[in-house]
């Protein structure tokens, strides 16, 4: 039975047209970074590494896809969030909404099996996001710009990675990038077990990121305990992967962290779910 | 009809927040029944379905269906009950038939694409199967719900005001679909309403909740039959027929409407004697017409 419905919820993304929004706006984003780089992107790049220019000769296409993916993934795994609560934030509150909650609950299939089937299917949805994020970026990129060796910037100063030493690095970070934002996928449909509306829960999910992003940017002392259990402060661990040595401990941590986040949201959904008198 | 009873609803209670919605309902419907579950707006009536459908939690009492505790046997009653509460609501981006097949998928019981068009035929949807829910009235959807409380052949059919909200067209089409329901399929049929009227036309027994609480339960004809009805006579010689109500028919009362026309309240069963009696002091009966209120009878039920 949670197959058969997780079938139909599949069957309900794929009929709705804000499922095709996100894609859509996914990809007219990446197509904006990608004109402005192919239009202005040396000048870009010079701007980075102008201060490195008096010590370091930069040859080579420095410009290339893999830079360009690097970028693409920095600049939009803020705005993604959104794009997968808009989906997913709707899974149960929207069922509440049109009523069709009623007609499913009174169907021979478990609460749980009915809300452990809107969490596959949210996180199908957002792994196809995110899939097709790395086509964008990192296919389309290379198609456009090339491959070539890597530099990133990061507190410790320049990294350069070799071009044969970057896929693997690609493949685990798009990994953790999932899971971050399979994180905001299990948060908005949890928040859409608390709420009889579409709106409600995209717009929580989105104040919650905001109001832990603060949190965690604050450089206040009080909030030193709480900053390493936020979910926020774990969303750009896919970083982590692009520097030399890989600091895998702390990728693991920040995998554990996101995979609890995940157990929680889904004991809290399914809590409140089983508890839930249906009364719309 | 068999006498098995397939639901027993024992001094169910529920309460939201500090408001009890309902306090103590109990009925038992039979197999082959249409069972009309009667009471007033705010009575009782949805939450008493909804608990019965697993919806809500009822905080007391017992709910047996085909004599089985509802609370360990949720998935396995559910699969032979077929319901619309309320209004039925679909998803409005998919079409008729594939609405019907996202509820068939999960109903338990396998159905067919087949079944599926015989089944938007038989509510009369033929050749709406490919339409847009989001372009269908009321009547076509409330139609749509009944083929989709269908589809997996259940043994029960619950119906929670199905008719609220229909022109009168669209009352009678439901009406006689539930009525097909019964002779046709055999199906049991719990009929929520607060019309009086819509439960007299298809029920064959009943119960009337008020204020949370059963008050009456048993056969529509009995319990509407053992009440007191108006009947307007229209007579040539009104002055004897009040000496004979007076005389012979003191529990009788009545009202003259003009020098012609009496209107009698008394007991259904004393209704041919009143006639027989006028006719033997040769008094000519040119009409005589029931005005028995549903209404009254329905208001008194309640009051008492």
């Amino acid at each position: 039975m949670l197959l058969k419905n997780t079938y139909n919820e599949f069957i309900k993304i794929l009929a709705k047209p804000r499922s095709y929004l996100g894609i859509g706006a996914l990809t007219l984003l990446v197509l904006i970074i990608l004109f402005a780089m192919k239009a202005d992107g040396k000048s870009f790049i010079s701007f980075v590494t102008a201060s490195f220019e008096q010590t370091l000769s930069f040859n080579g296409n420095i410009l290339n896809g893999n830079l360009i993916a690097f970028i693409i993934l920095q600049m939009l795994i803020v705005h993604i969030p959104l794009l997968v609560s808009l989906v997913t934030g709707d899974l149960i509150s929207g069922e509440a909404a049109m009523g069709t909650i009623r007609m499913l609950a009174t169907k021979p299939i478990s609460r749980t099996q009915i809300v452990l089937s809107k969490f596959i299917a949210g996180a199908v949805y957002t792994l196809i996001l995110t899939l097709w994020l790395g086509f964008l970026a990192l296919i389309v990129g290379k198609w456009i710009f090339g491959s070539g060796d890597l530099i990133v910037l990061n507190s410790d100063g320049l990294v350069i990675l070799k071009e044969q030493d970057i896929l693997w690095r690609y493949g685990l970070s798009f990994g953790v990038a999932y899971l971050a934002l399979l994180t905001i996928s299990t948060l908005s449909i949890c928040l859409s077990a608390f709420a009889e509306n579409s709106i409600g829960p995209i717009v929580s999910t989105m104040a919650i990121i905001i109001l832990f992003t603060i949190i965690g940017s604050l450089d206040v002392s009080v909030f030193d305990s709480i900053k390493p259990f936020l979910f926020t402060t774990h969303m750009a661990s896919w970083r982590s992967f692009f520097e030399d040595p890989v600091p895998w401990s702390t990728i693991r941590n920040s995998v554990l962290i996101l995979l609890a986040h995940n157990v929680v949201l889904i004991l809290i959904a399914l809590y409140k779910f089983n508890k839930k008198d249906i009364t719309s | 009809m068999e006498n098995t009873e397939i639901i027993k609803v024992q001094h169910l209670a529920k309460k939201f927040g500090s408001f009890q919605a309902v306090k103590d309902v109990s009925f038992t419907v039979n197999k082959g029944d249409v069972f009309g579950f009667l009471g007033p707006n705010g009575a009782g009536k949805s939450t008493t379905i909804r608990c019965m459908l697993s919806l809500i939690q009822a905080n007391h009492g017992s709910i047996e269906l085909f004599g089985k505790e509802l609370s360990t046997h949720r998935n396995e009653v559910l699969s032979k009950i077929g319901s619309i509460i309320e209004k039925p609501d679909f998803y409005r981006y998919l079409s008729a038939e594939k609405n019907l097949e996202i509820f068939a998928r999960i109903s338990g019981k396998d159905v067919s694409r087949r079944e599926i068009a015989e089944m938007l035929d038989f509510v009369g949807l033929n050749g709406r199967n490919k339409d847009k829910v989001s372009g269908f009235s009321h009547g076509m959807k409330q139609r749509l719900g009944i083929a989709q409380t269908l589809l997996h052949q259940p043994e029960l059919i619950v119906l929670d005001e199905p008719t609220t909200g229909l022109d009168p067209q669209g009352i009678v089409e439901i009406r006689k679909l539930i009525l097909r329901l019964k002779t046709e399929q055999n199906k049991t049929v719990i009929l929520s309403s607060h019309q009086l009227s819509e439960i007299e036309l298809i029920s064959n027994r009943m119960v009337i909740i008020n204020k949370g609480q059963s008050i009456i339960e048993g056969d529509v004809k009995e319990l509407l039959n053992a009440q007191e009805m108006v009947v307007q006579m229209e007579l040539d010689d009104l002055d004897k027929a009040v000496r004979i109500l007076t005389d012979q028919f003191k529990e009788a009362s009545y009202k003259c409407l003009n020098d012609r026309n009496i209107e009698i309240q008394i007991e259904k069963k004393h209704v041919p004697l009143v006639n027989q009696a006028f006719v033997e002091q040769g008094i000519s009966v040119h009409s005589m017409e029931p005005k028995r209120k549903l209404e009254d009878f329905f208001m008194k039920i309640i009051q008492s």
